[in-house]
Formats: C-alpha cells, structure tokens, sequence
C-alpha cells in the first residue's frame, strides 16, 4: 500500500476503536470522559507548544484563552439551542444544533485568537521573563473579567451546555461531543504541523534560535509571531468550547486559573518543547496519570509535582527533546515521514 | 473623599504594600542572582505563616504539646519571628540545594528551571492542604492589638508595627547590599554571571545567602499577616504570590529598589482603586473589580516601560 | 544612479557618539573595504544600514529608495543582505533550514495556504527547496544539508552564513570580517569565492576586514574609519601609505 495512506487509515482506526467502543457502550461513561480530556488535552498541548516550544517563548497564559472560547461557543449553543434562564427558550431547533455546533466552536476559537493579540503585540517589545508577566496578567485578566459579567453567571459559573447536548443526542444518538473532540484534535495536529513544515513556519523556530538574526534574513518577524500567537490562542479557544460541553454541564472562571496554565505547560515540557509527537504522547499520558492516580486523592497534586521534578533531575529535556517521534524510530517514517524529508535525503 | 478617609486609605495601603514589598524582594534577589523566576517564593510566603502558627501555638501553650511553664508575649513574638525565619531559610535554601542547583550545574535551560520551580510551589501548596486540610486557620494574637485614634484616622498598633519593620528592613537590606561584601558580590554577579566567579567568589555561597534573604522576608511578611489579618490557609500564597512577583516586574526585576517601589505601587493601586469605587458616581468600580484594574494598569506600565521601573534594559550585541 | 548612498549617517548610543557623518557612494559591482581600529564603528554602520538600529541622524538610499525607518526585514527584501562578525545562524535548526528559512521575503502564498499545502503552497515551496538545494551546492554544502547548523565545522558555518545571505536574493552584499578564524589557505579561497559569487550572482560586496591581505587584494576601494567618522579614502595603495591610517592603527610615529 501507498505510503501515503498509512497516517489517514490509522487515524480512521482510532476513530472507529474510540467512537464506535463509545457509542457502543464498551466504553462506559467514566472512560468516555478520560478519551475526552485526552483529546482536550492534545488540543492544548499541541498549540501551546507552539509558542512555548517552537517560538521558544514563555506563555503562562493558556488557559485564559480556553476560556473565551469556553465561554464565546458555550454562550452561543445555550442561547440558540437551549431553554435557559439567561437567554430564554432556543433560538432555532435543536436539529440546527448538530451542523451548527461545529461553527460554535469555531466562532470560539476565532474570538480566543483575537483576544491572543493582547499578548501577540507586546510580544514585539519583550520576550522571556517580562513577556511571561504579560501571559499572566492576561490570563488573569480574562478570568477576572469573567467573574465580573454577572449577566452570565459571574464567579458562580454559566450553565445550559447539557441539555445542548442532549438536545443534540435526541435527534441523532451518537457521542456528539467526542466525534468533535476528535475532528478537532486532527484539526489541531494538521494545522501546527503542517504551519512548522512550511517555510513561513519555519520562521517560528528562526524567531527562537535567533531573533534579530531572523529579521535581518528578511524574516517579518512582527507577521509570523501574530501568526503563530493567533493560531495557538485559538486552537486552545477550540479546546475551550468542546470543553465547555462536556458532561459535567458547566463552566466557572475558577476552572481556567493559573494553575490550568500551569497544567498544560507542565504537559508540553513533559513532552518535549518543540516536539508535536511529544506533545501528544505527553498530553495521552498526563491524562492518564491523572486517572491513575485519582484513588490518591488530593495527594494527587502532591505526587504529581515530586513526580516531575524528579523526571526535570533525570531528563530535563522531556519525552523527546526537540525531536519528533520519526527521528527517534526512523522506520516510522514508512508510516508518518513528511515529504520534505525524502526531498532532502534523496538529493544525496 | 475627605482627609481622615483618605489617610485610612493611605494606612492600609501602606500595610498591604508592605508584604508585596517583602515577598517581591525575594522574587527579585532571586531572579537578580540566578535569572530564575523563583514562582514557589509565594508559597515559601505560605510556609512561613505556618510554621509561625505552629511555634506560636507550641509556645502559647494552645495546642496539643505545650510548655511546662508559660513565656511572657513578648518573647513569644521575637522566638515566633525569628523561629519562622530560620525554619524557613532552611526550606528555602533546602529546595535550591535538591531542585535548582542539580539543574543549574547541568546548565539546563532556564525554562525548565521554572518549571520546577512551579512544581515545587504546587507540592508546598497541595502538601499543607492533603495534611493540614483546607480549613483556614487562626493565627493566635502575639501582640496585644490597641486601636488608636489620630483625627478620624484609626489604625492599630499590628499595622503601625508591620510598616515599620518592613521599612526597617527594607533600609537593612539596602545597607547590607551596598556596604558588605556579600551584598557587593549578589549585586556584581547580577551583572556578570561568569566573571565573578571567576574572580574568586564562591557562587553556591551567594546563592544560598540570596535564598536565606529572601526566604527569611518572606517569612516575616508570613508572621506579619498572620498577626494582622489572623487567617492563614494553605492558598494564601498564591495570589499574592504572583502579584508580588508582577510588583518586582513592574518596579524592575532584578532591582532590589524596584521591588520595594513595586511592591507599594502595586498595593497603592489596589487600595485606591477600591477606594474610588466607594465615591459616589464610581460605584460600577467595585471591589470585584480590583484585581482586574491592578493587573490592567500594571500591563499598561510594562507596555510603556517593558524593563520596569528601575529596570536596566539588558542591550544585545547585535 | 549609484546602488547604495549613505548622506551624514550619526548615531548616538545614549551620550556615546559611535558614528559621525559618515558618508559613501556605491556604484553596481564594486568592492569596497570598510577597515578601521576595533571599536571604530565598522558594524554599527552595518548595523544602521540594515535596519537592527535606526540612526539618529542621516539618511540612506538603496537605489534612490530611502532605507531609514524601515524595519530590517524590509530593508532586506529590498536587496541588502549581511553576514555577522560573530556566526549567528540558527544553530538548533539544519543547514538546509538555515538556507531556507532566508527566502522567507520571496513567498508569496499566505497564511492559509501555508496550512492548507494547496497547489499554490506546494509550487513555491517546491521552488524554494529546489533554490536552497542549488545555492548549497555551489557552496559545496549540499552533502550536509540535513546536518544541523552548530554541528558544521567553523570554516563551514562561515560559508553557510553567506549562503543564506544570498538565499535572500541581494543587489548588495554586506560581510563582517568573513576571514575571522581562518588560515592563509582558507583565506586564499575566501578571496577567489569572493570575487566568484560576484560575477555569479551579481552583486555589489562592501566588507569589513582586519586581514590586510584580503583588503588590499579584493577591495577596488577602501574607507578608513576611526573613532566613528571616516579619516581616509582611496585604493588599497593609497591607503597603505596614509600617515592617519598607520597612526590609528599603530599609533603616532615616533621617530
């Protein structure tokens, strides 16, 4: 078989095995929700090494833009497909709901990437330690801001999602949100990997190695840092919005602190700053971690942090380093190997 | 807004400012000597309240191990001081020793650095609530509170207190760095991390005395709310650990001055801010909004003048 | 018109004047040397003209386009290019990448294409490789294309630096003290490729150097600064015997 169709058919597998097991029911509600932050958790991940890895940048502020996206795509669904004590009885009828959530979401992930100008432009200015106050003052402002719109639900959270889905589930009974998860996730994967892989992109690792170098070889530097920013900030707006539907039901400013920055930092380092495979492998096995060690209950949060102190003692470079997974098994490159590489290596 | 009001203001301003002020110079001496954000620092704020609670309780005879004989309030402040400066030294120094100095001497990247340091923070953080529990706890009374009235102004003796130990220390601090040699040293290796050692000066030294500094303020600053607000909880550094850290930011990390300037700014802003929103016709800017306003204008400052205040911009070679 | 014009170029880092009304006239294909004692300002007017400073006074013109302002990327695509005194390639990323990544004024697809790999992206980028591939090869560096940067020997970096300046596609080519680090051999080479890559593409090379044996043997003309303004001017000869270029140098004769 073709090379080229090795990654499209292991992707059709996954899909088949995590939601078809879903809608069968072999995977019941608990295993359901973990598949789900695994593929929050990839979004995530995947976009926040964008900047953190890729740029070489230090942005402590992921979560903030979760959180417009959250709140953008999780307002919107409510308003239009849902009876709700905000915004009264549905707009339109829950069948719209099904092509419509996906552009809910998408609507989410714009708005978290305009808001990702805030810190795109001071960007210009600074870098490392003073851009990272800037991340966090954002994030902390978007939390704040939240917390202060009481007209949906202020400190105290918005509710509604649920029966969004449910509504969604009555007209055609398959796990809704976990097929989106999903499509998102290849979408995130895509977008970043094929965004390094172009010239333009490359210009993002450029920026890291040597900025002023990089402007000075023609790179506009001001261009593909607004790119990159805006990308990341909205993919995680995306992981925002399919977050905001999951079945807990609700969404609280207190959901998307610091800390929830902290996580996902912790998740790119873990995989490897510059490393897309990394960043999913990590983003797979934090969240697993995380099950696994759920019966620890608050000293969860205890072990987890020795954990990877331990793991910055030993390997401080992450899973993979800046390396992606073709580098270390090249025999995978049968299976994943991008064409840019054979053009290289066959001109030898 | 009358005068006796605005004084009150102004008083409280000056109280809150005075733990930004102590924690952010942890964060700066720190970032000043090692280039890294030491983001546990607020929780080494949080551990030093605790210990606080504990030798006071022990000593005040009011938990479950108690002294045979009781001390005079006196001394059971100056030993609960100084008692919760020396534990937590130790701590501090202590985490430099396993997490950061391992990854400095294999010259990891400064972001992995904090990482750890981040880490560490969560541990301290999740630690004393998995054992102690998230209840708040009661910091017992070390010095007899007596309000007094000046004009229509009232403050207590704990906020007359907590200010003049802050500015006590602060004008400590400043003579310390520019008159011993320790300090010189802490003070050239911000500017030159390879040659100082060069010439002869012990860095693992520098550091651990940086970490003693900054450590022990930050445990004053622990003491200090305790005896001013009474509540102490697992948490309670989080928040102000982080906008200490954006007052030496703001005032210019690195700058032992800025974050003294920083630390009182930012507390200036808060306060005022809630301040307004108390006059008529303001109302819309209530005290919700405090945290948003502070870190608003504190972004415009960082917009206008991206090293801080007293921030030397470090020029690239190009 | 002539390529390059620089009138009354100042520049003030705080209270240090670094340059002083320097002036120059560039005309298509020359080669002119920049020579001066260290510390006399030689980047900084490399630095003003490609944009990483802005002068504080004075204007410069590329082909009667006015540079100052502009940002440095900018400058670039109009057709100056630049090596540094200290190697700045991106050490972390391949040689092949270094060279790539310079043609980032050519592309013209966008965002979305760069995404998408529509057929537009895939033309481009299929063109840009193939470029990169050919300019390596005539720098003999095409069998370490895939290597990563900071793992090529020194001479090596030096060459793939110029390389990428010429990946931008420049009308003016500025090198910073390309011999540093090398061997009379190697110097030897330096100087036939120079005057090779400007047959070959075209170009007009000012040069800062320290190694009189490349000044003297490649330049057709050559500015002396010192102390931040310009104190002689002429053939490589001419230069040689200037009694202000041997006192900045070596300092008053004392005879």
């Amino acid at each position: 078989m073709k090379k080229k169709y090795y990654p499209p058919l292991i992707v059709l597998l996954l899909f088949v095995v995590a939601i078809g097991g879903s809608w069968l029911g072999i995977f019941n509600e608990y295993w359901q929700l973990v598949l789900l932050f695994m593929g929050i958790n990839i979004i995530l991940t995947v976009s926040l090494n964008l900047i953190n890895g890729h740029m070489g940048e230090f942005s402590c502020g992921h979560a903030g833009f979760m959180a417009v996206g959250a709140y953008v795509a999780g307002i919107l669904t409510v308003w239009l497909f849902a009876d709700d004590k905000v915004f009264g009885p549905p707009v339109l009828p829950a069948a719209w709901a099904i092509p419509l959530f996906p552009v809910a979401l998408i609507l989410g992930a714009i708005a978290a990437s305009l808001v990702g100008l805030l810190i795109a432009i001071p960007s210009f200015r600074t870098r490392g330690d003073y851009l990272a106050i800037v991340t966090l003052a954002v994030n902390y402002i978007i939390k704040s801001a939240i917390e202060n719109m009481e007209f949906i639900g202020g400190p105290r959270g918005f509710v509604g999602m649920k029966r969004v889905m449910n509504n969604m589930a009555d007209v055609f009974d398959v796990p809704w949100l976990l097929i989106w998860t999903f499509v998102g996730m290849i979408v995130t994967i895509l977008i970043i990997r094929n965004f390094t892989a172009s010239t333009l992109g490359k210009g993002v690792k450029a920026i890291r190695e040597d900025e002023i170098a990089s402007e000075l070889m023609s790179v506009d530097t001001r261009r593909v840092k607004i790119i990159a920013f805006m990308l990341s900030c909205g993919l995680a707006g995306l992981a925002g919005g399919l977050f905001a539907h999951w079945p807990g039901g609700f969404i609280n400013p207190g959901t998307f602190t610091i800390l929830k920055s902290t996580e996902v930092m912790v998740m790119v380092y873990l995989g490897g700053m510059g490393s897309i495979s990394g960043s999913i492998i990590s983003a797979v096995g934090f969240t697993l971690l995380l099950e696994l060690l759920r019966p620890l209950g608050l000293f969860k949060w205890v072990v987890i942090p020795l954990l990877l102190v331990v793991m910055m003692l030993r390997r401080p470079t992450g899973i993979l380093g800046n390396k992606e997974l073709t580098d270390v098994f090249p025999r995978l490159r049968a299976f994943f190997g991008s064409e840019e590489e054979s053009y290289a290596l066959a001109s030898d | 807004m009358t005068l006796d009001i605005f004084l009150q203001h102004f008083l409280n301003a000056l109280q809150w400012g005075s733990f930004y002020a102590l924690i952010a110079l942890g964060y700066t001496m720190v970032y000043g000597v090692l280039l890294l954000i030491n983001f546990a620092h607020g929780d080494i704020f949080m551990v030093g309240a605790f210990i606080a609670y504990f030798i006071a309780v022990f000593l005040l005879g009011q938990g479950a191990f108690a002294l045979p004989f009781a001390l005079p309030p006196w001394l059971v402040l100056i030993l609960t001081i100084v008692g919760s400066m020396v534990l937590t030294a130790g701590v501090g120094v202590g985490i430099e020793r396993v997490a950061y100095r391992p990854l400095r001497e294999r010259g990891a990247h400064r972001l992995y650095l904090v990482i750890t340091a981040l880490m560490i923070g969560l541990f301290l953080e999740y630690l004393n609530l998995a054992s102690l529990g998230g209840a708040a706890r009661g910091f017992p009374e070390l010095i007899e509170t007596e309000i007094y009235a000046v004009g229509g102004v009232s403050f207590t003796n704990v906020k007359l207190i907590v200010i003049g130990l802050a500015v006590v220390v602060m004008i400590a601090l400043e003579l310390f760095l520019r008159r011993t040699k320790i300090g010189l040293a802490m003070r050239a290796i911000s500017y030159d991390k390879v040659a100082v050692p060069l010439m002869g000066v012990p860095m693992n030294t520098i550091i651990a005395a940086t970490f003693v500094i900054g450590s022990s303020l930050a445990a004053l600053a622990g003491v200090m709310f305790g005896s001013a607000y009474h509540r102490i909880s697992f948490d309670m550094g989080i928040l102000i650990g982080w906008k200490a850290f954006i007052a030496a930011v703001v005032g210019g990390i690195g700058e032992v001055r800025g974050a003294m300037v920083g630390g009182f700014l930012l507390a200036f802003i808060e306060i005022f801010v809630v301040a307004l929103g108390q006059l008529p016709g303001l109302e819309w800017l209530s005290s919700t909004y405090r945290d948003l306003v502070s870190f608003t204008v504190l972004l415009v400052i960082l917009t206008i003048r991206p090293t801080g205040i007293f921030g030397v911009a470090r020029r690239q070679k190009v | 018109m002539p390529l390059l014009q620089i009138n009354n170029l100042t520049h003030y880092f705080g209270g240090l004047r670094a340059v002083y009304d320097y002036n120059l006239t560039l005309e298509e294909g020359e080669i002119v040397g920049l020579i001066g004692p260290n510390g006399a300002g030689k980047t900084t007017i490399f630095n003003l003209v490609t944009g990483a400073y802005k002068p504080s006074e004075g204007e410069v013109r590329l082909n009667g386009d006015e540079l100052v302002g502009l940002r440095p990327h900018q400058i670039t695509a109009k057709g100056i290019a630049r090596t540094f005194q200290t190697i700045r390639l991106w050490n972390d990323l391949t040689v092949f990448d270094n060279i790539c990544i310079a043609h980032a004024a050519r592309i013209k697809y966008g965002v979305v294409d760069s995404i998408l790999h529509g057929e537009r992206y895939r033309e481009e980028e299929q063109e840009i490789k193939e470029r990169a591939m050919e300019l390596l090869a005539v720098f003999g560096l095409d069998g370490d294309a895939q290597e990563l940067a900071k793992n090529m020997p020194y001479g090596a970096q030096r060459r793939v630096e110029i390389a990428r300046a010429l990946a931008t596609e420049p009308r003016l080519l500025l090198l910073d003290e390309p011999a540093a680090g090398m061997n009379p051999g190697e110097i030897g080479e330096l100087m036939e490729f120079i005057h090779q890559i400007r047959e070959d593409f075209d170009l007009t090379i000012w040069i800062i150097e320290h190694q009189m044996r490349v000044i003297m043997n490649i330049c057709e003309r050559i500015k002396v600064i010192d102390f931040g303004q310009t104190i002689a001017e002429g053939t490589p000869e001419e230069i040689q015997n200037n009694p202000k270029v041997i006192e900045a140098y070596l300092g008053e004769e004392v005879f």
